[in-house]
């Protein structure tokens, strides 16, 4: 069985700095990362290889060039393949186009058990393209998966996290899941996995490989738009409230009964 | 599709543009600005050009935009209860049907739903689109997707609102693609543009560290899904009257089924409809500390959050994290405990109300974001706060 895995490469928040003149963010030699719930995404699907004893983890991006790095770290983790979707013509997609390109890529990736999302990714944020590539690939999807329960017969069962508790979803074989940090301890990568990733070939499919119609990709087939970024006012002034343990008790206490 | 355009005239190089782009889009070569391709067209370095020399490029002949109106809320409800996140909705779709003179519609799934229906026109609704039927009790992705994709495409409303809770984010994504259209997620700011017509949606982006405003000019209807909390519950009013709508099921070869829907001991962790979160993070030492601050949440009425340092070494359990790779979260009252508030945790709380901050080192990046600061012993302030809260 093919298990895709859906990645995207995002910068790494944890050195994204605020810039407290202009109010703006500071990228400047911020690295990019796999988007960390992607890193849960890759573990499941190797654990799924894994015990079911068969089975091939593909994974795939969409993004431009650079993106590689990502999906060779992929492979030093243990996916068998990778492949980068880029154009110019895949740029500035929103998560309608995202998932329609996506879409495009995994049908010529050939025949597939299972495609599985990051519950989001950190810079978007939306947790959209998941569900919408599901409905482009006309799969049944969960989102928030917390636990793969089972894997048989053509069949899944999974644990989906809810605002109160969790559900038991069974879906039909191909379908497609999102899942949460609470899923596994991703792996880290093997020294024999780097080598094989270094040496590994990574094929980029363009808007001339794939079945796709150029006016729904990237910009072009983007029903959002973007008009405005701006910077949240911050304002804020901390007020400190001083004096013994039992002082700032008080105080707070007094401020905290004027909101509730 | 227009891009953005660079004016060589006018362009000094200074590179202003290129620290203001959010994505790392614009270099400068040979003292001119470049604009490369992972471009999203923000507009971001239109407004930090000094010497207008950037521009949006004319944009092609548009294609017309479909003919619709109304202003639709999905009415999402679990175990026959509305989600509270509905009547902010409806109140959000009530102001902008008037800024656009429109009707509100509620879309209803479920059974035995009647009840909750006059209750949705009590609320704003003009029309609630009803399908009460044993089989839409629970919530279901590719039931639900079908009912209301097929509902969209007979009745072409303009606006189409939902709730950025788990069902919402799992139905709108699939929704939006099935009718071909476009979504916002979370937003937390919607108005409609007395000008253009259409409706702005912001939501925050990179953690909230940037604010996005997001219009979709050419598809319809224009779907978005909304952050819990942050509008005002729409009033009731008993006397309102509406029309229900009974709608058929759809016909669907399922594919996927709920076997079972479990509720979790601990009321303690629902976040997301918080008015009151006391979290806790490495400050807190231990379990032992979690059971203080529970003391604290218990006698404020609120819920147990925390830092993914807490639920990483094991002293509280995912469903209470709040952050980046969490929750987010935007209650009435944000108390963090021994939180030193990494980017990641202030992702998910600063669109709080009011955020209380109590913590020993009085750098520690969360007072920056706190309206309210202590700086002190967790284990001293906590149990002192409790017997002033009794």
């Amino acid at each position: 069985m093919q298990i895709i895995v859906c990645l995207k490469q995002v910068p790494d928040t944890t050195e994204v700095r605020i810039n407290p003149e202009t109010n703006t963010l500071m990228r400047e030699g911020v690295a990019s990362v796999i988007n960390p719930f992607d890193m849960y995404a890759i573990e499941e699907a190797l654990r799924i290889k894994e015990s079911l004893g068969e089975g091939e983890v593909t994974v795939l991006s969409m993004g431009p060039p650079q993106a590689e790095a990502s999906l060779r770290e992929a492979l030093s983790m243990g996916a068998d393949k990778a492949v980068l979707l880029s154009d110019r013509a895949f740029a500035g997609a929103d998560s309608l186009a995202t998932a329609y390109t996506l879409a495009a890529g995994v049908a010529k990736l050939g025949e597939f058990g299972l495609v599985i999302c990051g519950k989001q990714a950190i810079d978007g944020d939306t947790a959209q393209v998941g569900p919408s590539l599901a409905e482009q690939l006309d799969v049944p999807h969960a989102t928030y998966v917390r636990k793969v329960q089972s894997l048989e017969d053509n069949k899944i069962v999974v644990e989906r996290m809810t605002e109160d508790g969790y559900e038991v979803i069974e879906l039909a074989l191909p379908a497609l899941i999102t899942v949460l940090k609470d899923i596994n301890q991703p792996r880290l990568p093997s020294l024999k996995g780097k080598m094989r990733a270094k040496k590994a070939e990574i094929p980029v499919w363009g808007k001339e490989d794939l079945d796709v119609d150029e006016k729904l990709c990237g910009l072009a087939g983007s029903p959002t738009q973007v008009v405005k970024i701006f910077t949240p006012e911050r304002t804020r002034e901390c007020r400190l409230i001083e004096g013994s343990a039992e002082e700032q008790a008080k105080v707070l206490a007094s401020e905290l009964k004027k909101i509730i | 599709m227009g891009g953005i355009k660079v004016d060589l005239d006018l362009c000094t190089g200074c590179s202003v543009c290129a620290d203001h782009c959010p994505f790392g889009a614009i270099e400068v070569k040979d003292d001119k600005a470049v604009i490369t391709d992972i471009c999203t067209i923000c507009g971001a370095c239109i407004d930090s050009c000094s010497f207008g020399a950037l521009s949006r490029e004319a944009e092609e002949a548009a294609s017309p935009v479909p003919d619709s109106s109304g202003v639709w809320v999905f009415a999402e409800q679990i175990g026959g209860a509305i989600a509270p996140v509905v009547y902010e909705l409806l109140g959000e779709a009530r102001k902008l049907a008037e800024s656009t003179g429109s009707e509100v519609g509620a879309v209803l799934f479920g059974s035995s739903m009647q009840d909750a229906a006059n209750d949705l026109i009590a609320h704003g609704a003009d029309r609630v689109y009803l399908l009460d039927d044993a089989n839409f009790a629970d919530y279901h992705d590719e039931l639900y997707a079908a009912a209301l994709a097929d509902l969209i495409q007979e009745e072409k409303p303009e606006i189409m609102l939902l709730g950025a809770t788990t069902i919402g984010r799992s139905l709108a994504p699939r929704v939006a693609a099935r009718v071909g259209t476009g979504l916002t997620a979370d937003c937390t700011g919607l108005a409609v543009n007395p000008e253009t017509g259409l409706l702005e949606q912001t939501r925050p982006a990179f953690g909230g560290n940037i604010m996005a405003t997001i219009i979709c000019p050419r598809h319809r209807p224009q779907m978005a899904t909304v952050r819990p909390k942050v509008f005002q519950a729409a009033p009731k009013d008993p006397a309102r009257k509406g029309e229900i709508v009974n709608l058929k099921s759809p016909e669907v070869a399922l594919r996927s089924r709920l076997l079972e829907r479990v509720r979790e001991q601990a009321e303690n962790v629902n976040l997301d409809e918080a008015d009151i979160i006391v979290a806790g993070g490495r400050g807190l030492a231990d379990e032992k500390g979690f059971k203080l601050l529970s003391e604290l949440a218990e006698a404020l009425g609120g819920a147990v959050g925390a830092s993914r340092a807490a639920v990483d070494a094991g002293w509280i359990s995912y469903p209470h994290q709040v952050g980046q790779t969490g929750k987010t979260v935007s209650p009435k009252l944000y108390i963090a405990c021994g939180i030193s508030g990494a980017i990641q945790h202030l992702a998910g709380m600063q669109s709080a109300e009011t955020i209380v901050a109590i913590n020993k080192n009085p750098d520690a990046p969360i007072f920056q974001v706190a309206h309210y600061g202590i700086v002190g012993d967790v284990f001293e302030v906590i149990p002192a706060l409790i017997r002033e809260l009794k």
